[in-house]
């Protein structure tokens, strides 16, 4: 068993006086899917935002890939580059084609020449099938297409961790089994990936394991077939119920 | 209005109601453009009061007559739609048209055909009309104020230089365009201050040296003007990012100073620069007036440019930021590379807007001796051999104004839709 990328350790966080985090424990092996899953407002999207520190924790510890975020970590972006993220409304850039959109972190913050990060971005394009939409700008594109581009763009940082905060939440249900395509594929390439999602069937389909999280606390952590079988508490059940 | 429904078409004679309709507001046309221009009155045979009301009255008749919903003539209902809605509006429309046709016959003889062109002195101008004389002799003041006229040559000169220099960042190469920012923020200015300095100024290269008291007239406005959008933009961005800072001492800063320059009016700032500053620096230190003015007016504005800006800056989602941040970006990667060319393409309109204004206002550094066009004006207009031209002379001005601030409003609307991106 290797020593796990993520390591999350008795976390608590606040936004003022509302505690949105209550002692969170988690740890992710490397190649691991995890999927998180619960209502709204039970703090799943400020959990991943702050394992690349898009949210700072006040209490705890949370260590990526053997680093340690708090507020004396220095080089932050150093961090930031190596975990990807994916956001629920996209946030491509909307000045920039899509090449533009998945080179310009390679070009600037890798220092990667222009050709080759052209050519890695060409790749990952065609790896989510948009290849042939490279020189349009995101407003051209529809939903599931700017989302596959999202997902093109955080991989040719070429990550080792990938999170996605409920990628497909903002999507037309016609796109949304493109853009979990995507993702499956992924996956299947060994991935390190943490997911917020509601969509059930991608988490019984790649998940390893699955977590539910209800107002700030995870309430329930197990393997993907013993958690939809056999869930625990009377929460996590009432959840299902509604959501299968 | 009850009373006129028996004018109301109805759907089988349209066609004779918008002929007797349009008939009606032609004679009434005819009526005031014949009273204006040839000072004839054709309703000479009503009564007095009358006289005046009749193209009103038959106008807005033909007007009522032709409000048909739908008449399928689709130059009618445009007329319709847009000046002919109600009876107010049909009123509204003929005071407007009537009040400028009675004011073009004698605004025109007075700008126009009364006007006087000829000559070189104050004698030529004996006729009614407008004195364009007093412009002609003293076009070259109005230009180029004080300076001597044998080196006007210069200015043209200095002037063409930095045009061309400004133009350029579009023959770029392609793998030069990543230092055209450096270009237009640090080397141009640099350049444009030295081939002023060396050319307007002179004092070196066999040029005489022309102190910038002389200076005056349009090319004093196009250089303070100049320098000061030059400057008075990074600065702002500058400020406008520090007031977003999460570090308390830089924003602090940058707010006090934002709210202090714009807290004070203009013409102290450039009293001040003029009259008390000098007496903080040290004695054997000196800096031109001119370029006190330019330091203080790029000052005051830069604030402006910063509040406008942070106004783009907060427009953007905040999405925006996270997925610069989560693809590994630090703060001026992020803002160089995703915010600030969204953001200032957003106040494009409230940057020009400020640019139109900071144009306005040179004319303020008269208060301090130094005589751009307006200034000149005023100069001109107290010159014992000239008096009583001061109309010609502001009428002039306006039009050089209007012309220099429509084509900077133009060049803006050009940005805007040259830039335009679809979210």
């Amino acid at each position: 068993m290797s020593d796990p990328i993520i390591k999350i350790q008795n976390m608590n966080k606040w936004f003022g006086d509302f505690q949105v985090l209550k002692n969170i424990n988690l740890e992710v092996e490397a190649n691991k899917k995890i999927v998180v899953c619960g209502p709204s407002g039970s703090g799943k999207s400020t959990l991943i935002r702050c394992i690349n520190r898009l949210e700072e924790h006040q209490e705890g510890d949370i260590i990526v890939d053997g680093n340690e975020l708090s507020e004396k970590t220095k080089d932050i972006e150093k961090i930031r580059a190596e975990v990807g993220m994916v956001f629920q409304q996209f946030n491509l850039f909307p000045h920039l084609s899509i090449l533009d959109n998945c080179t310009l972190a390679p070009i600037w913050v890798k220092k990667m020449p222009k050709k080759e990060a052209q050519e890695l971005a060409l790749d990952q394009l065609k790896k989510v099938q948009i290849d042939d939409q490279a020189n349009k700008f995101p407003g051209q594109l529809s939903g599931g297409q700017q989302q596959r581009c999202a997902i093109a763009r955080a991989l040719c940082m070429q990550p080792k961790i990938m999170l996605f905060d409920e990628p497909t939440s903002a999507l037309d249900p016609e796109m949304i089994k493109e853009v979990l395509d995507a993702m499956v594929s992924l996956a299947k390439g060994g991935m390190t990936m943490i997911v917020v999602t509601h969509e059930m069937g991608f988490a019984k389909e790649v998940a390893d394991e699955v977590i539910f999280m209800d107002e700030g606390m995870i309430i329930e952590k197990a393997d993907t077939k013993e958690f939809f079988a056999n869930p625990k508490s009377d929460r996590t059940k009432l959840f299902l119920s509604q959501i299968l | 209005m009850q009373t006129l429904n028996f004018l109301k078409p109805n759907r089988d004679n349209i066609k004779n109601y918008s002929i007797i309709g349009s008939f009606l507001v032609l004679v009434s046309l005819i009526d005031v453009i014949s009273n204006a221009f040839l000072k004839v009155n054709l309703t000479s045979f009503l009564p007095g009061s009358l006289t005046s009301l009749f193209p009103l009255i038959i106008g807005l008749i033909g007007l009522n007559m032709m409000r048909i919903d739908y008449s399928g003539n689709k130059k009618l209902d445009l007329l319709n739609k847009n000046i002919n809605t109600n009876n107010f509006n049909a009123l509204l429309t003929l005071v407007i048209l009537f009040s400028i046709i009675k004011a073009l016959p004698q605004s025109l003889s007075w700008m126009i055909f009364d006007a006087t062109i000829s000559g070189d002195s104050k004698d030529a101008c004996t006729g009614t009309g407008a004195c364009w004389t007093y412009i002609k002799v003293w076009f070259r003041r109005f230009m180029y104020g004080m300076y001597p006229n044998e080196f006007h040559w210069r200015i043209n000169t200095a002037f063409i230089l930095v045009i061309a220099l400004g133009f350029v960042g579009y023959f770029m190469k392609e793998n030069l365009k990543k230092y055209l920012a450096l270009y237009y923020v640090i080397i141009y200015p640099v350049i444009a201050y030295l081939v002023i300095y060396y050319l307007i100024s002179g004092g070196s290269f066999g040029l005489q040296w022309v102190e910038t008291g002389a200076w005056g007239g349009l090319s004093l406005t196009f250089i303070v003007s100049f320098f000061c959008l030059i400057f008075c933009f990074p600065l702002g961005m500058i400020f406008a990012l520090g007031r977003r800072s999460s570090l308390p001492v830089i924003k602090y800063i940058s707010i006090c100073y934002i709210e202090f320059w714009r807290g004070v009016p203009l013409i102290t700032v450039l009293f001040m620069s003029s009259v008390m500053f000098p007496m903080f620096l040290p004695e054997d230190f000196f800096m031109d007036k001119l370029v006190r003015v330019i330091i203080a007016i790029t000052l005051f504005e830069a604030a402006y440019c910063a509040e406008v800006i942070r106004g783009g800056l907060q427009s953007l989602p905040r999405g925006q930021y996270d997925a610069a941040k989560s693809l590994g970006m630090g703060y001026w990667k992020m803002h160089i590379f995703v915010i600030l060319p969204q953001a200032l393409k957003l106040v494009i309109p409230g940057i020009a807007n400020t640019f139109l204004a900071l144009v306005k206002d040179t004319p303020l550094i008269f208060v301090v001796g130094l005589a751009e066009l307006a200034g000149m004006l005023a100069l001109a207009k107290t010159n014992p051999k000239w008096l009583g031209f001061a109309m010609e002379g502001y009428i002039f001005a306006s039009i050089v104004f209007w012309i220099i601030c429509y084509a900077m409003s133009k060049y803006s609307y050009n940005l805007e839709a040259k830039y335009k991106t679809e979210r």
